[in-house]
């Protein structure tokens, strides 16, 4: 079953809802190790998108997605404005003209996602940031769609292994953002833009496994 | 017309400060455009104020962009990205300390030099010992 432009838009409020929820629990993990502000920040971009979301709800996938980014860059002011920003920008523009995609559709989209927060964070997974929940991810996506898996379980694989994926940076020292500051003292905590990322992946997997119910 | 400076600061006063810091120095011959502070004023930084910032010094004979920390770097080059056209000045975003790299920049500019001289200059305050350590 593809992912419809009606799914884009009750993923996308489904992220702000979730977010907005957890802002507390990320903020308190961007405490010990960063400027304490991603749940914060994140909150502020997404209810801000949130405000903005019926004026595009009418388009296209990529033209929605496009919106978001600009909005975070706009009103997130730590470093995942300009990350998730860029990440929802290439995804809009891997999806631009579409109104349904499919399981390869979803992987090429979360991939040109992933390539942005690559190129604009000049990071590599290892590094204890969201590229430590999203790789893996994105790797376990792929294989369920050459194996030609549904599209509810692809979302849910690619979910579990950013959890995986999130837990396993509480062992790593930060080499890249704020944390990184505090040397061996990162080591131990988890990464709260690595959570924050599981939380968005998360967020689409449920939004299309109630749809399949 | 001479090299222009961009102060990015995820404070408003601390990139005030640095900009009247640096401005003591260039004796009002150099554009030093802030870009301090998320768009409520807030700590962090804002990819908005950064590209008005540079719009603001706009016309001038290249721009150096000193920063201070992290993210300031990543919302910089998305500014740079957005306010690239084709009569715009070239932009370089220094790896400088920011009160060193700016006031350095801030004397190369006004005596117009080139923006890879200044550029290169402010670099070269990684090297400036502050305390002679050899005396103590």
């Amino acid at each position: 079953m593809p992912v419809t432009t009606e799914d884009v838009v009750r993923w996308i409020t489904r992220v702000a809802a979730v977010l907005h929820e957890n802002r507390g629990y990320l903020t308190q993990l961007d405490s010990p190790i960063g400027d304490a502000d991603h749940g914060i920040n994140l909150d502020r971009g997404f209810q801000a998108v949130m405000d903005k979301l019926p004026t595009v709800a009418n388009m296209d996938i990529g033209s929605i997605l496009k919106m978001v980014g600009t909005t975070l860059v706009s009103t997130v002011g730590g470093a995942a404005g300009p990350l998730y920003g860029t990440a929802f920008l290439r995804a809009g523009m891997a999806t631009s003209g579409k109104n349904e995609l499919y399981e390869a559709d979803v992987v090429s989209m979360l991939e040109a996602a992933l390539e942005g927060i690559k190129a604009r964070g000049k990071a590599q997974p290892g590094e204890k940031t969201m590229l430590d929940a999203l790789t893996p991810a994105i790797a376990a996506m792929k294989e369920v769609e050459q194996q030609h898996g549904s599209m509810a379980q692809l979302l849910q694989r690619g979910s579990d292994a950013a959890e995986t994926g999130m837990k396993a940076t509480i062992p790593l020292r930060a080499t890249k953002g704020r944390a990184s500051y505090l040397g061996a003292r990162s080591i131990g905590h988890q990464d709260p833009g690595a959570t924050s990322s599981w939380l968005i992946l998360k967020s689409l997997a449920e939004t299309c496994a109630q749809k399949s119910r | 017309m001479s090299v222009s400076l961009v102060i990015v600061s995820h404070s408003v006063r601390l990139a005030e400060g640095v900009a009247e810091l640096a401005g003591q120095m260039a004796h009002g011959k150099v554009a030093i455009a802030v870009a301090g502070g998320t768009a409520e004023g807030g700590l962090g930084t804002s990819v908005e104020k950064i590209l008005a910032a540079l719009r603001q010094v706009d016309g001038s004979d290249g721009i150096l962009v000193l920063l201070d920390l992290g993210s300031a770097v990543m919302a910089t080059e998305m500014a740079v990205e957005v306010f690239a056209h084709d009569s715009a000045p070239e932009v370089l975003i220094s790896s400088a300390p920011l009160v060193e790299g700016a006031v350095i920049a801030a004397v190369e500019a006004s005596v117009g030099n080139s923006l890879q001289e200044v550029a290169d200059a402010a670099a070269s305050a990684y090297t400036l010992p502050k305390v002679n350590t050899r005396n103590r």
